[in-house]
């Protein structure tokens, strides 16, 4: 049997039903790293010994009746920006090169308490900031699809991880399309939500306005039972809500007679591939027939989200990177005169590249004289998209598009030309702003072969309609494998 | 390019950022924050007048808990991660002349 090419859900049946032990679960996980990862370079930490070790306590919990939940036992990848207690947590950044938190991360502990084994940590752009996993300070990850392309960003590790079948399932983060864009590129399943459903307690902050934690699996099933266990009220996020009703698999219905359906004219103009079109357009089409009702409509000021978002979240990270300053925790320069010279040399020798420029960007936009400019006219035009967003929600139950305008680039063609590479955001941006929940799924593949991302947009609070959406969507077509699987 | 960034404005910016640029860099840096204002100045075309800066789209509040400690001492194991330290604490270079 391969266990790796199950979804968590029926991995975790066959755990419970005592077909397979935790033990052997795990350790087809790491036999799966074991044989990949030369060359799709997911992970930047394996935690061999302490998967093994967890994996039989959680047997013995599943044993005497402590663990009867659906993740019990199955092997988890997290994304390397979530702090895991004594479980070095990088960022992919040299500056956090040996950091071993003291606590876990919030949603990590609620999949913990559900049962989960944890086998890695995932490679990522450095502090989540690139649309391609090629910021990594610890070298790209690649397409389990392609390995000449990349599995996008920038929760690329997570979900290559996902498509070649060394963990069952994976958390990532999503700030502008970081779960969204690279599960449309590596054909497997993720879910932004709401902002606020998923404690960003321990998870090291980038936009802290917009970052969110999310699932990212083989079908949707499996996103919304994860989402159901790492979703809660936290108070030690203070921008946590207390939610009503947390029972996404509720949703798990395949039934959309009478559920609209948005198209927005403004997704499917210049710059979106056509072989992405034919496929988005064919989706809805499916769903169409399966009784959706869908209508195009005009959304508005789709070309500003990625110039606020860019205000927005170097702003944010210019004030949440003033942290590593070589004095807590991470790497601090070797050669330096006096304290001021020892946090600059260190943070200039610790950042990479896209890091610095973003910190420079956000610092300027927050410098006096610039603040009203930049900043608020950022948040002014955020206010304009959120409100974009009700006026169409007033009308549809759930808006359809593209992830992203292309398929997954090749390695190496995105980094050098920064504005074009934020572009492929355009789709998943205006969804942090407006603080909405999004789905990505597969729904076609292009003539190379590399996988196309239908995604589904909700109202704040309204997962449960795009899982419906997606879920009805997904029993029209069989799950593909990726040829590194 | 509409933005021309000074060799002032990216030496402010690195006192700011708390960056410490070459040459090189800093000549990257002007090219690149100038493009980014450029394409950042289609804003502009938008009027916001009357409009309120929305930083959350959720009202937020401050959420606010007795001092009381909760956690355990986790002293020993925070300075773990220390690059550098001494007597419990953090030990960094000097700052007074």
């Amino acid at each position: 049997m391969r266990l790796m090419s199950l979804t968590a859900v029926e991995l975790g049946k066959k755990i419970k039903a005592k077909e397979v032990t935790v033990t052997e679960a795990v350790t087809a996980a790491l036999d799966a790293i074991e044989a990949k990862e030369k060359k799709v370079n997911s992970f930047v930490t394996v935690d061999r010994e302490g998967a093994l070790k967890r994996a039989e306590e959680v047997q013995k919990m599943i044993d005497d009746g402590t663990l009867t939940g659906p993740l019990a036992g199955v092997p988890v990848a997290i994304k390397d920006n979530m702090c895991t207690k004594d479980l070095l947590t990088t960022c992919s950044s040299k500056i956090l090169y040996n950091f071993k938190p003291t606590y876990t991360a919030e949603a990590v502990e609620n999949l913990e308490k559900a049962g989960a084994v944890i086998i890695g940590k995932t490679n990522m752009d450095e502090f989540a900031m690139g649309s391609t996993t090629e910021t990594s300070a610890y070298g790209a990850t690649k397409n389990p699809w392609n390995e000449a392309h990349v599995p996008g960003g920038s929760s690329g590790g997570s979900c290559a991880a996902v498509a070649a079948e060394e963990c069952s399932y994976a958390l990532g983060s999503d700030t502008g399309g970081s779960i969204r864009q690279p599960s449309s590129f590596c054909g497997v399943t993720g879910i932004k939500p709401t902002y606020g459903t998923v404690s960003r307690y321990g998870l090291i902050a980038y936009g802290s306005s917009l970052d969110q934690i999310g699932p990212i699996a083989k079908d949707v099933t499996d996103c919304a039972t994860i989402l159901e266990a790492i979703a809660s009220y936290d108070k030690k996020d203070s921008t946590s809500i207390a939610r009503d009703d947390l029972k996404f698999t509720d949703a798990l219905v395949d039934d959309v007679k009478g559920l609209k359906i948005g198209i927005p004219r403004d997704y499917f103009g210049e710059g979106l591939d056509p072989e992405v079109k034919e496929a988005v357009l064919n989706a809805a089409k499916v769903l169409e027939e399966k009784g959706a009702v869908v209508e195009e409509f005009d959304l508005s000021l789709v070309e500003y989200a990625i110039p606020a978002y860019y205000v927005i979240a170097c702003a944010e990270a210019s004030s949440n990177l003033a942290r590593f300053d070589g004095v807590k925790y991470g790497y601090r320069a070797k050669e330096y005169e006096g304290l001021h010279n020892m946090y600059k040399k260190t943070r200039s020798e610790g950042f990479g590249t896209e890091v610095k420029r973003r910190i420079m960007l956000g610092s300027f936009v927050l410098s006096s004289g610039y603040y009203d400019a930049y900043y608020l006219k950022a948040l002014r035009t955020k206010a304009l998209i959120k409100k974009a967003f009700d006026e169409a929600f007033a009308k549809y139950d759930v808006i359809l598009g593209p992830a992203a305008p292309t398929t997954a680039p090749k390695l190496g063609e995105s980094l050098s030309d920064p504005i074009k590479m934020y572009l492929g955001d355009i789709y998943t941006i205006s969804v942090n702003l407006a603080g909405l929940p999004g789905i990505s799924l597969p729904c076609g593949k292009d003539s190379n072969g590399l996988p196309i991302g239908l995604q589904l947009i909700g109202d704040c609070f309204k997962e449960k309609k795009i899982i419906r959406a997606a879920y009805a969507f997904e029993q029209t077509r069989e799950y593909e494998h990726s040829p590194l699987a | 390019m509409a933005n021309i960034i000074s060799d002032e404005t990216i030496e402010y910016v690195g006192i700011l950022a708390k960056l410490e640029l070459n040459e090189e860099e800093k000549e990257q840096a002007k090219k690149d924050m100038g493009a980014m204002l450029d394409y950042i100045d289609k804003l502009n075309e938008l009027d916001t007048t009357g409009v309120e800066p929305m930083s959350h789209v959720f009202p937020v509040t401050n959420v606010f808990r007795e001092d009381v400690v909760t956690n355990g001492d986790g002293s020993e194991a925070t300075l773990s991660n220390a690059p550098s330290m001494k007597d419990s604490g953090f030990k960094v270079p000097k700052t007074i002349g």
